[in-house]
């Protein structure tokens, strides 16, 4: 167990560091980043500051051991148009995404949860076709189309919801909605087909042979087990949220990271946008870590794997 | 009295989902047994013999349904019974155990719970008295240390140990018939014969009637009393295990026979049939074994043979026997 | 039962072709027609509006006139014309994106999987740190430093999709290698080029085609929602993404048309992609039907 946690921090560790390579790497890929990280409109004298600052004029292995030194001590560097640390800023926005991204995540488990199980258990039949149907325009309309024609009818025709900002719950209805709508596709999709496979295991088949009515066979023997699969594609996606909300939260002027990340690329504030590739690649590689290790404390098959 | 299950010209058919194809994956079965005897069901993979267990317990997958016939417990018949009526026998009075012990245990339930839960549910019995008589079928089971092992989980057990709590499991609540799909494929040979010993002592001290669904002739001649040969979904041959070993009518049986290893056996090799058992989603129109027949004749390829019986308490499905009878009384 | 439906006769082509799905088919074959059309089709210019005509409704609705049938935007520009030329924005810089991945993806997939060794452990490493960042984050960062235009946008999204298609193809290409006709191949001398392309490259296409139809959705909806970023097409190219950007400024106000024409022709579009692509898939490739 110790040695597969150490293994797999290993790989991490590698991730994180050809992650921060290709950032760098990218950012150089143009030739001179200078234009990049200095504000627009800067005077020579803070051209030649920044230059010196970040060691542009050092080769180029030097320059990313400094990228990285200063990236260990968590700075990201400064935004231009805030004039604050990167780093802060994406902490202050952080606690809004999330709250989003738990939002919507509780209604994409309740819509598509649901509508997995009754799938799986009618598949081939009406509630399966109309799931698919379900599933397909999930994947297919784009949140942000979502989040906008939710503005046209409750914002502006019914005048129900508040259309931008944040505030109580009805600010976080049409937001979560939008976001949660593309995976709560994704989750319905997982739980049929993982649902289908405990369905057609063998300890389903003893439970009916038991004498278990079907009611209890689904919901005690196959749910429980269908259920951990997408509770961790839940966890994963939870993360990816925050990172894909951008368009929902521009949408819905919902100042989360996503909003940060879109105030970056309006104002040509380039740290902030460096600053949140960097961050939601790092998030990505803690969660997977995190879910190999939860997965090895849950499946004694890993567990054991010496 | 009537026998403890008795089986009349039962058919389970798979259709497709539009309805255009339909394989006969069972078709026109018929035997029965009485309680404290077993019987063994064999034949290939394929040819119909865990269809025709799920039949008897009416738990079978959507695309399949009882075609026709009827199977009669104690007399009762199961067939027109709804869902209901038919939750009440399973696990009660007749239950199973499944081929694949690794497979057949919830991973995320306790073994006491596991063992337990067909006494709850038809016996209405507290959590704790289900405990309670869980620890005693893994004691029954021979699983030492059951105080502790009701409360592990079953990644924490051998795969004999498994095997054996899935056959608790099987026992619980004392049923009349305990049918047993393949049991002992998985296991390797010592703890084979303790399993079956197993079975045995169980039997005899519940009368159980038990049905052994199995490929392996040798387990038969062992445990038997009663055979039944399937080939392509049909009833090829069945009887009394030491007539038909002795004299065996069809040739499907005789070359079954042949495959046995014998201790005695002198034969460098064993005597496998030729060729694949037949697609059965399109049987031949005569006799379904015509093709891999040494003995085969004409009216094997046009016409398929109707059920037989050349002797007492004997059933053939070939043409060989009809035939020879006919010769004899003109 | 499995086995007999392998061995059907081979269908004839009537058929095979009895089977397309009609929907997805003829509403890719419209848009493809229009985007094709789009100079003869389109009404207006799209790029140029009159200012004292800005704000018109669909003709349908008071206010409307048949001069611009879906109505204006805020610079007075067509909206039918806006969206025929849009139709050729979003199909020309899906598809190169889709098919620029697409050769990326399978070469590199090919060579890591039948080379292995450190090639492949170069390239796995690469798409591996690449798929975990978050994809539309990546192509915000590149156009950021990129800077937009169409020909950007096609390699940013061929960039951040191409690992999807390397990690497939090599995962095929590990089990193509132990099939008999590769050993055959190497035993018979052929060199490690002439077996990826004349053994493995044929055998993966259906694959990477496969894929391409599924991504074809995925990159469409990328490139829109980074015109609506404002880091995709630049305007005043008429990209439907562009066009919904510019129709929030009408959406308080009760302006619909803005919002609803061009949502509805992405939605159209993307599930026309994904219907096709998943009907290729059961088609072509059953053992992808996880994907």
């Amino acid at each position: 167990m110790k040695q597969y946690i150490l293994r797999r921090l290993g790989y991490s560790l590698l991730s994180l560091v050809l992650l921060s390579l290709t950032i760098f790497l990218f950012i150089r890929l143009t030739g001179d980043p200078t234009t990049l990280l200095t504000e627009p409109g800067a005077s020579a004298a803070d051209i030649e500051a920044v230059r010196h600052r970040l060691g542009l004029d050092l080769p180029l292995w030097k320059q990313y051991a400094v990228f990285v030194f200063s990236l260990l001590r968590g700075d990201l560097g400064d935004s231009f148009y805030y004039q604050t640390p990167v780093f802060e800023l994406y902490f202050s926005r952080l606690p809004n995404s999330l709250t989003l991204a738990i939002a919507a995540m509780g209604f994409s488990l309740v819509l598509g949860i649901p509508s997995g199980i009754l799938a799986s258990v009618r598949v081939g039949r009406f509630w399966d076709n109309a799931g698919k149907i379900f599933a397909l325009l999930g994947l297919s309309v784009p949140s942000f189309l979502v989040g906008l024609l939710m503005i046209l009818f409750f914002s502006v025709y019914l005048q129900w919801l508040p259309s931008s900002g944040t505030g109580g719950i009805s600010h976080l209805l049409m937001p979560a909605f939008a976001l949660g709508w593309y995976f709560a596709a994704a989750h319905m999709r997982m739980t049929r087909s993982s649902m289908l496979e405990v369905l057609g295991s063998e300890y389903v088949k003893l439970a009916r042979l038991k004498g278990l009515p079907e009611s209890m066979v689904i919901a005690k023997h196959a749910f429980k087990n269908a259920l951990i699969p997408v509770l961790t594609l839940a966890g994963i996606n939870l993360i990816q949220m925050i990172n894909v909300a951008v368009v929902v939260e521009t949408v819905f002027a919902w100042p989360g990271i996503g909003r940060l990340l879109y105030e970056g690329v309006s104002f040509r504030d380039f740290p902030v946008v460096q600053g949140i590739v960097i961050m939601g690649g790092a998030m990505i590689v803690a969660t997977n870590l995190l879910v190999d290790i939860v997965y090895a404390t849950i499946d004694p098959r890993i567990r054991m794997e010496k | 009295m009537a026998p403890l299950i008795e089986l009349r010209n039962v058919s389970t058919h798979y259709v497709s989902q539009r309805g255009t194809r339909v394989v006969r994956a069972v078709e026109d079965v018929s035997f029965s047994l009485n309680a404290g005897q077993t019987l063994g069901i064999v034949g290939e993979s394929g040819s119909g013999k865990s269809t025709l267990a799920l039949t008897l317990l009416r738990v079978l997958p959507t695309a399949a349904r009882i075609a026709g016939g009827q199977i009669l417990l104690e007399g009762d018949d199961l067939v027109p019974k709804d869902e209901e009526e038919m939750r009440r026998i399973r696990g009660k009075k007749i239950a199973m155990i499944l081929q694949d012990p690794m497979a057949s245990l919830n991973p995320l339930f306790t073994i006491g719970d596991q063992v337990g839960e067909p006494i709850r549910l038809h016996e209405g019995a507290s959590r704790k008295e289900a405990w309670r008589r869980a620890i005693d079928l893994l004691k029954a089971v021979r699983i030492p240390a059951a105080e502790t092992r009701v409360r592990q989980y079953p990644h924490e057990m051998s795969g004999g140990m498994r095997q054996r709590i899935v056959g608790a499991i099987g026992i619980s609540c004392e049923p009349r018939l305990l049918i047993a799909d393949e049991p002992t494929t998985s296991l390797d040979l010592t703890i084979q014969a303790q399993y079956l010993k197993l079975l045995r002592d169980l039997q005899e001290e519940h009368k159980l009637g038990l049905i052994f669904i199995t490929h392996n002739l040798g387990i038969v001649a062992k445990m038997c009393d009663l055979l039944v040969v399937m080939y392509a979904g049909r009833v090829v041959e069945s009887g009394p295990v030491s007539r038909v070993f002795n004299t065996p009518y069809h040739p499907y049986t005789e070359a079954l026979l042949q495959s046995i290893p014998r201790m005695s056996d002198t034969r460098e090799r064993l005597t496998a049939i030729d060729g694949q058992p037949p697609d059965m989603s399109a049987l031949p129109l005569g006799c379904a074994f015509a093709a891999r027949c040494p003995k085969v004749f004409d009216r094997c390829r046009k016409e398929a043979p109707p059920e037989f019986s050349p002797e007492e308490g004997r059933i053939a499905r070939c043409w060989l026997p009809i035939q020879a009878a006919g010769e004899a009384q003109p | 039962m499995s086995a007999t439906s392998a061995i059907r006769p081979t269908p004839s082509v009537a058929a095979r072709l009895g089977d397309v799905p009609i929907f997805p088919v003829a509403v890719l074959a419209f848009i493809t027609l229009v985007a094709i059309f789009a100079d003869f089709l389109a009404p207006h210019d799209p790029q140029f509006g009159n200012l004292a005509e800005r704000f018109r409704p669909p003709f349908w609705i008071a206010g409307g006139s048949i001069k611009h049938a879906l109505g204006t935007d805020h610079l007075g520009r067509d909206v039918l014309s806006r969206l025929i030329f849009g139709a050729r924005v979003s199909l020309v810089v899906g598809f190169t994106a889709v098919i620029f991945a697409g050769v990326v993806g399978t070469v590199l997939g090919i060579l890591s999987g039948y080379l292995g060794g450190w090639v492949d452990q170069v390239v796995m490493r690469i798409v591996d740190t690449w798929l975990a960042l978050p994809a539309l984050t990546f192509a915000i960062f590149l156009a950021a430093i990129v800077g937009p235009s169409e020909m950007n946008i096609v390699i940013i999204l061929g960039a951040v999709y191409w690992t999807r298609y390397a990690r497939i193809v090599r995962g095929e290409v590990l089990s193509l290698k132990e099939r008999e006709f590769v050993r055959l191949a190497i035993v018979a001398g052929a060199s490690k080029f002439t077996i990826m392309r004349r053994h493995i490259l044929p055998n993966v296409v259906n694959s990477a085609i496969v894929l391409a139809s599924l991504m074809l959705g995925v990159v469409i909806v990328a490139e829109a929602s980074l015109s609506f970023l404002g880091v995709g097409v630049p305007p005043p190219k008429p990209a439907w993404g562009v066009m919904l950007s510019d129709g929030k400024q009408g959406l308080m106000v009760g302006y619909w048309w803005l919002t609803v024409m061009p949502g509805v022709a992405i939605a159209l579009l993307v599930l026309s992609a994904n219907l096709l692509g998943d009907w290729l898939r059961v088609k072509l490739d059953p053992q992808l039907r996880q994907l």
